[in-house]
């Protein structure tokens, strides 16, 4: 895909904050009834004045510091004039000449290949509310307005177009995802919380933006619709013409849409009731990052001696190398990275779930007692993922879970004496096993696993019979 | 030179009519206003300024105050329905 472009407009939803960014309602409107969530600042009521939340400017500070990106020195908020009924002000406070910050990157793995994604700016705005529509926008006859969103924090972070296909354009929102959790400035569960614009051209043809895509799959979803549209186009000897397109998520396709305003149809001027940032003294109250992704993954290397390639998973979700480093401390961190990786990680997945639900299903400090009774051979392999699984979907304790579902492994001596027990009882498979069907081991471990109620385990038993029948 | 279409165009903005006979008044009123900041060119190359007063940093703590009730919010339209407020339809 060397002749596609894709360049992505990211809003991201500070939601961890509080309050709003330029009054004081509370920011935890998600699932409150409309307009409860509102005051004469964010209703636009004249002559109402914006304060702006010091939060609010430090955590994109703090974005903008982990996107590598040049924060400036003067800071201005510009008023973006357009109507739309989302917006009561009749203008967006938002920022043109005097952003937060200019440039910046962000490293992404794309099919184990690391590829630079570079970052034209960062701005900080205000989100506007949100529209309804009663059956759908076609049948209703006018629009219903909550403006409980109205005014909650938003950065938008724009990227150059560098990116060469839908998916390089999944691996840096995944990354920049990851970022924001790191960064504990943003909740992606929640409704809204990261919106795309894409840009995206084949060589040759003109520029076309897909607004407002409102969910991370739909991203990769629109694009390829969008790249396939415009290749069939070409095929068919059309022109792409410049143009602003609409992402129907439920279809899965991209609708044209009547052309917007024009950059200079916003008619930007600064925000005459907000002074102007300097961000010097901010700074330093910001002070360093906590520890990113990449730190921490060459940390986990070095102090637990894991793989690179389990390390690198770990710190996809800082909740899940969290989980791991309180594991690791009670059991060996080769084996503790291998369960949460490739056992836990798995089972939480299936059920949809993440890593901090994790900490309220299972906390690590019963995982690692699990694990313990693993490596001291009092349960199976096979007694591990299943208390695991009961853990998860019924709770309980871990040694009652093992007590009442008879787990606990059966001491060697017993095996033995129940091994001998099956090779008196089956002579017709030992004579097989004698004769040459090697298969027929099969048969008698599996008599055993009857006579202790699948408590033995199986590898042990086969080695036993096998050396009984020597 | 200000043309009759850009002030359709300004008004449209604006969302506000105007006739024929305004649009020719603006227009030159436009360009009246346009030619005094004309005047501009002949200043002093200086920093642009971008708040009147010299005050920077005006903040706020990130705590949430009483905002108000969905009646309160909701009293002074008629353009109401089931909490919310009523507004045109766009379609794009
Ligand atoms: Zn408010």
């Amino acid at each position: 895909m060397e002749d596609v472009t894709i360049g992505l407009e990211v809003h991201v939803q500070l939601n961890k904050l509080k309050t709003k960014l330029f009054c004081s309602c509370p920011l935890n409107y998600h699932d409150s009834p409309p307009n409860t969530h509102v005051c004469p600042v964010c209703l636009g009521m004249p002559g109402a004045m914006p304060v702006l939340n010091k939060e609010a400017v430090k955590a994109a500070i703090k974005v903008a510091m982990a996107l590598n990106a040049k924060i400036q020195q003067t800071v201005v908020f510009d008023r973006k004039n357009y109507f739309y009924p989302d917006l009561p002000k009749g203008f967006q406070i938002s920022q043109y000449d005097r952003p937060l910050a200019f440039g910046g990157y962000v490293i992404v793995d794309v099919d184990g290949v690391e590829k630079r994604i570079d970052l034209k700016r960062i701005h900080i705005e205000e989100d506007p509310g949100k529209l309804y529509y009663k059956g759908s926008i076609t049948v209703a006859k006018y629009s219903l307005i909550d403006y409980n969103r109205s005014g909650a924090p938003l950065l938008e972070i724009v990227t150059e177009p560098v990116m060469k296909s839908p998916k390089e354009a999944r691996a840096f929102l995944n990354k920049l995802r990851i970022l924001l959790e790191y960064l504990d400035v943003f909740d992606p569960e929640l409704e809204g919380a990261m919106r795309v614009d894409a840009n995206v051209s084949i060589a040759g043809g003109g520029r076309v933006e897909i607004k407002n895509i409102s969910s991370f799959k739909g991203v990769e979803k629109a694009l390829n619709y969008e790249i396939m549209r415009q290749r069939n186009l070409i095929k068919m000897g059309r022109k792409i013409e410049r143009e602003t397109r609409h992402f129907d998520e439920a279809q899965s396709i991209t609708v044209s849409l009547r052309s917007k305003e024009e950059e200079q149809d916003y008619r930007y001027f600064p925000e005459p009731d907000l002074v102007p940032i300097n961000v010097e003294e901010l700074m330093k109250e910001v002070g360093k990052l906590p520890e990113l992704p990449e730190e921490k993954k060459e940390r986990l290397k070095a102090q637990y001696g894991i793989s690179e390639n389990y390390a690198k998973v770990l710190v996809l979700d800082p909740k899940m190398s969290d989980y791991f480093e309180i594991v690791a401390k009670s059991v060996n961190a080769k084996i503790a990275a291998t369960w949460v990786v490739d056992v836990l990680r798995g089972e939480l997945n299936y059920r949809g779930w993440n890593f901090l639900k994790c900490f309220e299903k299972f906390p690590p400090e019963e995982f690692s007692k699990l694990l313990n009774y693993f490596l001291e051979e009092k349960i199976t392999e096979k007694g591990v993922v299943e208390v695991l699984r009961t853990k998860l979907d019924q709770g309980g304790k871990v040694e009652e879970i093992v007590e009442k579902k008879r787990l606990f492994a059966i001491p060697k001596s017993e095996i033995l004496n129940f091994c001998k027990e099956v090779i008196e009882e089956n002579p017709k498979a030992v004579q097989d096993y004698y004769s040459g069907k090697k298969q027929a081991i099969n048969f008698l471990v599996g008599q055993v696993m009857k006579k202790t109620k699948g408590r033995a385990d199986p590898e042990e038993t086969a080695k036993i019979l096998s050396d009984l029948l020597k | 030179m200000v043309s009759l279409e850009d002030v359709y165009h300004v008004a449209k903005l604006s969302k506000i009519e105007v006739n024929e006979d305004e649009a020719r008044k603006f227009r030159d009123e436009f360009e009246k206003i346009l030619e005094y900041f004309n005047l501009l060119d002949e200043a002093p190359e200086s920093e642009p300024m971008y708040h009147v007063l010299e005050l920077i940093n005006v903040f706020r703590e990130d705590s949430p105050k009483i905002c108000l009730t969905q009646n309160e919010a909701l009293m002074n339209t008629r353009h109401k329905e089931e909490g919310y407020f009523k507004g045109p339809k766009v379609m794009e």
